[in-house]
């Protein structure tokens, strides 16, 4: 039993310090060659809500209260769920030479660069609270709440990134697709407009896109001020639970078919 | 107890799938109903066993499913057929620089690469100033990886390769590495670890390597394996005449004969050079008139004397006096 233990300990050990490694190349070759570097984990998602507060304050803000807050809550989760399940799909196929020479689990690649995404999500987090006070949006205890819907967003695109990366080995085309598909996505999560002014059902099926779950849920702590119902929990939940079955089960069932057709 | 087993192993790869071919040629052909898919084994029926301290030498010429079936001893593929089991850690060193990222530094390739090789971050800690000084790259530890010429960076990829402690060490062609004084360095080292009793596998198109380290011999053709032996040497030279023969022996018989045909080949050559041997002597001493091998001896050191004394040999001029 502790050679059991200890074998495994030892396991974990010599990943954890490969997947350090690979946090660390893959956060240097995201930022090689740009001057501001690190900076534009901060500046970029903030010229992105400068844009799109230019762009729709005159249609959609005039009635919305904290728009800039609002608006920064659909940008936030959904450019970390592009941003992670986009570096996500390559993780594989960018790999393909090490994988093809050296015997690593599959998986680590692409955790890393969910690290990485996660980390630049940490980053723009901050920046959000700042934005959210200067929008007089009044702090409380009920903020810990977030980390929730974090949480879920993390294993929500890691499911995403598993599923995606596996297609990916085998038919290309899904990278153009998935581009297709995030702007489909990104329309239909409400980002910069509301969705109470369509009849309730309507409202219902919004909820279908697990995007706009994690944003509606920062929506109601951060400008309501009130923490969803247990059932909306569960829904939160639900979505990663369904795409990290699927891609565990694909990386499983697939792990020795990849280097086929990598 | 074997330390590498492999029961009938085999290895197929799929090709012109729908993937390989296209949508628009995979919905052509399902059209017209020649739609097949391509089965190409790179290995197939493989069966041998190695023993602690065993050193298999895998010959076979281009193509012949070698490094595919190193792939498969070292888990990165998975046999489609058979079993391959191993006991104990294996250290594979194949084609050594893929995988290096070029953007990053010496020292953070260096790391990465540790990691990958699956050492401890203490243990990297501890051996990088050796790795760095075995490479002789001391003074680019801080360059970007691709500053570096190519013999370096293989250089590096054997340095830190090569300071495992495997069960199993699997050598692909690497034993080549760098310029002739790293070479002869590098090759030292790895006789050093050959000798603590690992278990090796080589694969090398030198067949003088193969007979010099290997105490096992399997030969591959196209994905089938001619034959596994302790014979190294009638194996070596039944595989030396087959290439030059490209007759591939089929039983045993055969093998023999090969290797007796070669022997003879050889025994052919040395008679040549022999006979070489003699005509030129039989000239030098026809060109000299004198009647013996000795008086046309002494005769050509006689007539090159001045140069022999020039040339620092320490020959003292006494011994060849004038005459």
């Amino acid at each position: 039993m502790g050679k059991i233990i200890k074998k495994y300990y030892n396991r974990f050990r010599k990943q954890s310090f490969l997947f350090s490694e690979l946090v660390k190349r893959d956060f240097k070759q995201k930022y090689k060659g740009t001057v501001i570097g690190m900076g534009w984990s901060i500046l970029s998602p903030m010229l992105t809500l400068l844009v799109m507060k230019l762009v729709f304050t005159e249609f959609f803000g005039r009635d919305t209260p904290h728009y800039t807050t609002y608006l920064f809550c659909g940008t936030l989760q959904f450019s970390y769920f592009k941003e992670a399940t986009k570096s996500g799909m390559k993780s594989l196929i960018a790999n393909h030479k090490i994988l093809e020479k050296i015997n690593i689990p599959k998986y680590l690649f692409l955790l890393s660069k969910n690290v990485s995404s996660l980390i630049n999500y940490g980053l723009t987090l901050c920046v959000f609270f700042v934005f959210a006070l200067i929008d007089h949006i009044t702090f409380g205890v009920h903020f810990l709440a977030l980390l929730y819907p974090i949480f879920c967003l993390m294993l929500f695109n890691i499911g995403m990134g598993l599923i995606l990366s596996a297609l990916c080995v085998f038919f290309r085309d899904i990278s153009y697709l998935y581009d297709i598909f995030t702007l489909l996505l990104h329309y239909m999560s409400a980002i910069f407009y509301r969705v109470d002014k369509y009849p309730m059902l309507i409202q219902q099926v919004f909820l279908i896109n697990p995007v706009y779950c994690y944003i509606k849920y920062f929506r109601l702590v951060t400008i309501d001020g009130m923490i969803p119902s247990l059932p909306y929990h569960l829904l939160c939940a639900f979505y990663p639970l369904v795409v990290l079955s699927l891609g565990l089960w694909m990386y499983k069932k697939y792990n020795h078919m990849f280097l086929y057709y990598l | 107890m074997a330390i590498i087993q492999v029961k009938d192993a085999a290895i197929r790869y799929i090709t012109g799938d729908f993937k390989d071919i296209g949508i628009k040629e995979y919905v052509i052909r399902h059209i017209q109903g020649n739609y097949k898919v391509n089965e190409f084994w790179a290995d197939r029926h493989i069966t041998f066993e190695l023993e602690k301290g065993d050193m298999l030498g895998i010959i076979g010429s281009n193509g012949a499913g070698k490094s595919t079936l190193l792939k498969a001893i070292s888990g990165i593929m998975v046999p489609t057929e058979g079993s391959i089991k191993v006991h104990g850690s294996i250290a594979a060193l194949l084609e050594l620089t893929a995988g290096f990222d070029k953007d990053l530094t010496v020292r953070e390739n260096t790391f990465l690469r540790g990691a990958m090789l699956g050492y401890t971050r203490k243990f990297m800690q501890e051996k990088y100033d050796e790795i760095i000084r075995f490479a002789e790259l001391e003074a680019f530890q801080d360059r970007p990886f691709k500053q570096l010429s190519s013999g370096m960076r293989s250089r590096l990829a054997f340095s830190i390769a090569c300071l495992v402690n495997p069960d199993v060490i699997i050598l692909d062609e690497v034993l080549s590495v760098g310029d002739g004084a790293f070479r002869k360095k590098s090759g030292s080292k790895m006789q050093e670890i050959l000798s603590s009793g690992v278990t090796g596998i080589l694969v090398s198109h030198s067949v003088s390597q193969v007979r010099e380290m290997c105490n096992k011999i399997l030969w591959l053709d196209h994905g089938r394996q001619i034959a596994f032996g302790e014979d190294v040497t009638t194996l070596c030279n039944a595989y030396e005449e087959f290439l030059i023969t490209k007759k591939v022996p089929e039983t045993h018989e055969q093998i023999l004969e090969a290797s007796e045909a070669w022997n003879a080949r050889q025994e052919v050559i040395r008679q040549q050079k022999k006979e070489n041997y003699a005509e030129r002597l039989e000239q030098l001493v026809a060109e000299c008139g004198a009647g013996t091998a000795v008086q046309a001896a002494v005769d050509i050191l006689y007539r090159n004397r001045a140069e022999l004394l020039n040339r620092e040999l320490c020959l003292g001029e006494e011994l060849i006096p004038e005459k």
